[in-house]
């Protein structure tokens, strides 16, 4: 089982949670295994079966876009980091 | 007379003899650089004694070069000609005797500009005592100037860090007035300035820290058309912006003008926080190409915000700006720094210049 860290805008579609447990051997199957007990969590991730251009995945500490992709691997002991772009600051309200 | 003592080897002189000897010697003047900036010899090298060993064969290759070494009293001097003459030099002599002699018998003498007035060397002594900073890094910082996107949560505590620690000219672009709900963080700004500028309540605040700081207030929004004229002038940018529109038009002008932006976001409990420095580092669209639509960056007045937070946050974005102003240490370029303030935690993924990047890649028109 990896770790998969959740940022906190998608904490909501997953149960509040800040890391939740996941099984599979590659990036792919991992957010598979989220996607069957959180489907709300598909369309915040992906879109037409890719990864969102707007949410990084990081394997550990390294960007899966720059390894292979959705195929990969991730270990038992990995950490899996979903990072959406986060714009937040609080310069103003608009 | 020689001090038999500790260096029975060395050759001392007298200060009437230094000075005729000084043509044709090179002079190595082995006091503190305190001392040194109080005034020197002229074209004499300063190396304090503690470094000789480490820095003469650098600074002094030539072992067989005639040298004549200086401090205030001769004690020191001493010292360094043994170990010079234990390095190898071969004609070394030490001046024994006050150097204010060397003064009063007309040798030449020199007095640096100071690089800082005296209050300022009180007002920074703290920073002075650093090794890294000294006064060579306080004049950069009071040459300096840091462009604050936003006079709120991130950048309240910059500013004022910033201010204190002696940043010559903080600019300021803010177009809002204080709001009674920004008072839970955004400490620049105090409960009888509601419905102030929030540029006039920062520029209050900070002339009442550091009267030295020299505040530029932008009373306007970021804009495509502005927003080169704004960070034009500046060294560093900081970020505290909180929506996707002024993230993406602030990277891709710094991008094309090559300035540096110390990027801070946070939300709720968490915060992110890295330096992107074009073309060395990766840019914001190196991590996010295209700009994601506005319902994923939920500003604060709609998802609420911890108000320490940005506080912290806004902390490591001025951390960040001393080392980019200082030339020293290590940024975050290249590092994208999370903080989760419930589990009190520190993360950090690597973030790569993407070669297809729309703003610094190889097909950019940067």
């Amino acid at each position: 089982m990896s770790t998969v860290r959740i940022p906190p805008v998608l904490r909501e579609v997953v149960g509040g949670n800040r890391s939740v447990e996941a099984q599979g051997a590659t990036v792919a199957e991992v957010l598979g295994d989220l996607f069957v007990r959180y489907p709300e969590l598909r369309a915040r991730v992906t879109e037409d079966g890719e990864l969102s251009s707007f949410v990084n995945v990081y394997v550990n500490d390294r960007d899966v876009r720059y390894r292979d992709g959705l195929e990969t691997q991730v270990g038992p002991t990995d950490t899996v980091i979903l990072l959406p772009a986060m714009a937040g600051g609080s310069a103003r309200a608009r | 007379m020689t001090n038999q003592l500790t260096t029975p080897t060395i050759r001392e002189v007298t200060v009437s003899e230094a000075i005729e000897a000084a043509r044709g010697r090179v002079i190595v003047d082995v006091r503190e650089p305190v001392e040194w900036n109080d005034g020197h010899i002229p074209n004499a090298t300063l190396l304090p004694l503690a470094e000789v060993a480490e820095r003469a064969p650098t600074l002094l290759p030539e072992r067989s070069a005639p040298i004549l070494v200086h401090c205030a009293a001769g004690v020191r001097s001493a010292r360094a000609a043994a170990i010079l003459e234990r390095l190898g030099y071969t004609d070394v002599i030490s001046m024994r005797g006050p150097l204010a002699e060397w003064r009063q018998r007309g040798g030449a003498w020199e007095v640096p500009e100071p690089l800082l007035s005296d209050a300022q060397r009180r007002r920074y002594s703290r920073q002075l005592l650093i090794p890294e900073i000294g006064q060579e890094g306080q004049r950069k910082l009071l040459d300096s100037s840091v462009l604050l996107i936003g006079a709120g949560g991130l950048g309240s505590p910059a500013a004022l860090y910033l201010a204190a620690s002696g940043v010559g000219t903080i600019g300021i672009v803010d177009d809002d007035v204080v709001d009674e709900s920004n008072l839970q963080r955004q400490v620049l700004h105090t409960a009888d300035r509601i419905g102030v500028r929030k540029v006039d309540s920062a520029a209050q605040t900070i002339g009442a820290l550091n009267p030295e700081t020299h505040v530029v207030k932008y009373p306007e929004r970021l804009t495509a058309e502005n927003v080169e004229r704004l960070i034009a002038g500046y060294d560093v940018i900081v970020d505290g912006t909180d929506n996707f529109d002024t993230r993406y038009l602030l990277n891709d002008a710094a991008v094309r003008l090559r300035k540096p932006v110390v990027h801070g976001s946070i939300y709720r409990w968490d915060g992110q926080v890295t330096t992107f420095v074009p073309f060395e580092g990766p840019c914001y669209r190196c991590m996010y190409p295209t700009q994601p639509p506005d319902e994923l960056a939920p500003a604060c007045s709609v998802a609420g915000v911890l108000g320490v937070l940005p506080g912290i946050i806004g902390l490591l974005q001025a951390n960040e700006v001393y080392k980019l102003v200082l030339g020293v240490g290590e940024t975050l370029a290249g590092r994208l720094l999370m903080f989760d303030a419930m589990a009190t935690r520190f993360d950090e993924v690597r973030i790569w210049r993407n070669p297809a990047c729309p703003a610094c890649g190889e097909g950019s028109l940067a």
